[in-house]
């Protein structure tokens, strides 16, 4: 039964954790990326698409993750070149994404899905109860583990993180030491909508492998809490990530129990321990300040 | 090629005109070449979708109809935008203002008198102040980010209508459909000029102006502009920040939610378990499209409603996805943003060839 449970956990963690390390990376290059929900569910259709016309998940999931670059890459051309105020630009992406997703998933409803494979790590998925929850789990779980490795490695012990961080803190000496601020920029707001369409793959190819019309549910917007959640900390977004993912299968797990507590209240604690956990975090003014990038939301145009 | 921006001297006001224009026209590009994408012929697509809600009685009071929600929002949402506070939570506002708005009328349905309806309305007000005013009193006494918590409002606001209506305010005789009793028509909104519309637009568009009024011409709408533009100079001048954010929130909700209850007193009549197609959002882009301002927000109002009758009117008559709506209206968003860039930036397009050695290290 437990273990039941920590399996569901994982399965609604892994997109909240793709999603918001991609997240991550664009604010820690100093870009506030609030379209996250629209390359999701641009990601889960055309994810979802894909892999019904070819019959492969693999293909569904290059599909959804170029769908989410593709999104990505008109939020940074407005915000980037055409210096586009970064709130409005990433409301834009998440309406025309959920208007989007709905128009291509229309002919998609009600078609049944293709559920992404699980494969078994040798040896590893033998251990007794590590195993089956960790072990036994598709190619993208793995891949969310993987990416919390690189991407703690990658911003934090190489000279090309060393480089995006500073672009993010402060944008006017990595411009006078040469670099390109906007395109470093660019490529990390491309990373965010390649992680953010793998986390909508994941939606409709694992959590739920059928297409629903607004299935992410608000999660690309809990994703941009979790980034507040850990701080701009890889490694803390991958507990945010799990806490929030217990949380949101507590509705399942309540209702075979047979709690009396009507399922509209369970549904909401995700969207309510969002708001409490922001609260925490926002109110200890020492802990947010500390990895903050200095220069999160604030336009850049290079004089010449 | 490259693109280059060069800032102006000072803004243009012809580009703050016209850039609205500019974005509309290039969204009916773009809604053209989609409908030829889906096989349709691009002008009567057009047509279909832009003109021909104008063109007859019943759609343009339909588009008056859906447009005034978006009209009241839109002018709320303005002042939280103009004062650098990012409200995003109105579809949430709206949704409460019009569970509050419908107490009177399903939990005391014999209260029939003139009053009835005045205070609906009032606590439609309320009801979205209060639910517009937590991220606002989270984000003064906790330093929240109010983007996020608005938002995270509207699911539980959607979840709790959704509760109430398939709950305790269900229907005792609807047949146990998921939807609240009929109001009465002491509870219902009357129709104005002989039918034409009801009583929600002439409330709507006199808000717009008193608005306008106190923006252009007072203290407060002073106090707005400058707190948006530069908090330290308005510091100075003695305006606080933080009151300022608990103002334009609950006037911001207190319009969505007046809204929210003129829909379910005016055009729906009961509460439902959704009561907008999304209303909140759109009402984003109208504030954006009306350039922050009152009286362009009634005219943006317009144009967004349009999308919506349209949506029905190429679905029905062509087969089209009424989805197209919702992609036509992200559109308008994005080039009215690229657009506003016109504003304070002139866009100049340098050839790689001819840029000189020192251009060469730069963007994208």
């Amino acid at each position: 039964m437990f273990e039941a449970v920590l399996l569901t956990v994982i399965t609604a963690a892994t997109p909240l954790l793709i999603a918001a390390l991609g997240e991550l990376v664009v604010e820690r290059s100093g870009v506030l990326n609030l379209g996250v929900e629209g390359m999701m569910i641009m990601g889960a259709v055309i994810g979802f698409a894909v892999a019904n016309q070819t019959g492969s998940g693999a293909m569904g999931v290059i599909g959804a993750v170029i769908a989410g670059m593709a999104m990505s890459a008109l939020f940074g051309f407005l915000v980037l070149v055409l210096v586009a105020n970064q709130v409005a630009t990433g409301l834009a992406l998440t309406i025309l994404g959920l208007g989007l997703s709905g128009m291509i998933g229309e002919a998609y409803i009600g078609v049944p899905g293709l559920r992404l494979p699980e494969l078994y790590i040798p040896v590893l998925s033998e251990i007794p109860f590590i195993g089956p929850v960790f072990f036994q789990q598709d190619a993208i779980v793995y891949l969310s583990f993987a990416l919390v490795i690189g991407v703690t490695y990658a911003l934090f012990r190489t000279r090309a993180g060393l480089i995006l961080r500073a672009v993010g803190d402060n944008h006017g000496s990595a411009h006078a030491l040469g670099y390109s601020v906007l395109k470093i920029r660019f490529m990390a707001v491309l990373f965010g909508g390649a992680c953010a369409g793998l986390a909508g793959a994941y939606m409709s190819l694992a959590y739920t492998p059928q297409w629903v019309e607004n299935m992410t549910a608000g999660r690309g917007w809990i994703a941009l809490a979790l980034v507040v959640f850990a701080s701009w900390l890889p490694g803390r977004v991958i507990i945010g990530a799990y806490l929030f993912g217990a949380v949101s299968v507590l509705n399942l797990h309540a209702q075979a129990i047979g709690l009396g507590i009507p399922s509209q209240f369970l549904s909401s604690l995700p969207y309510l321990a969002t708001i409490a956990v922001l609260v925490l975090i926002s109110a200890n003014r020492r802990l947010t300040l500390v990895n903050t990038p200095a220069c999160l939301g604030k336009p850049f145009v290079p004089d010449r | 090629m490259r693109i280059e921006l060069v800032k102006r001297k000072e803004h243009s006001e012809l580009m703050s005109l016209t850039s609205p224009l500019i974005a509309v026209g290039l969204t009916a590009l773009s809604a053209a070449i989609i409908f030829a994408i889906s096989g349709v012929n691009p002008g009567l697509g057009l047509y279909k979708f832009f003109i021909e809600p104008l063109t007859q009685q019943w759609s343009l009071e339909a588009t008056i109809d859906k447009a005034t929600p978006l009209i009241l929002i839109g002018c709320g949402l303005a002042v939280c935008y103009l004062s650098n506070n990012w409200n995003i939570g109105a579809e949430g506002q709206f949704v409460v203002g019009a569970m509050f708005g419908s107490v009177l009328p399903i939990l005391f349905p014999n209260f029939e008198n003139a009053l009835t309806l005045p205070l609906m309305l009032i606590c439609g007000m309320i009801g979205g102040a209060l639910w517009a005013l937590i991220p606002a009193l989270l984000k003064t006494r906790f330093n929240t980010n109010e983007i996020l918590t608005s938002l995270m409002l509207v699911y539980v606001a959607g979840l709790l209508l959704d509760y109430l209506v398939r709950g305790p305010w269900r229907d005792p005789d609807g047949f146990n459909f998921p939807e609240s009793r009929i109001f009465s028509d002491a509870a219902t909104l009357p129709d104005v000029f002989g039918g034409l519309m009801s009583l929600s637009a002439p409330i709507t568009i006199g808000v717009a102006v008193i608005l306008a009024v106190v923006l252009a011409k007072t203290i407060k709408g002073f106090e707005i502009r400058v707190m948006g533009e530069s908090p330290r100079a308005g510091a100075f001048a003695g305006f606080s920040a933080k009151r300022l954010t608990l103002f334009s929130f609950a006037l911001a909700g207190g319009l969505a939610g007046l809204a929210g209850t003129m829909e379910v007193s005016g055009s729906l009549n009961q509460l439902l378990p959704s009561i907008s197609p999304g209303y909140g959002f759109t009402a984003i882009i109208v504030a954006f499209l009306g350039r922050l301002n009152p009286i362009g927000i009634i005219i943006a109002g317009f144009v967004l409603a349009l999308s919506y009758i349209g949506g029905e009117g190429v679905q029905s008559g062509l087969g089209v996805s009424n989805k197209i709506a919702s992609v036509i209206q992200g559109l308008l968003l994005f080039f009215v943003l690229a657009c506003d860039t016109l504003i304070l930036y002139r866009i100049r397009m340098v050839s790689r060839r001819a840029s000189g050695p020192a251009a060469e290290v730069s963007h994208v």
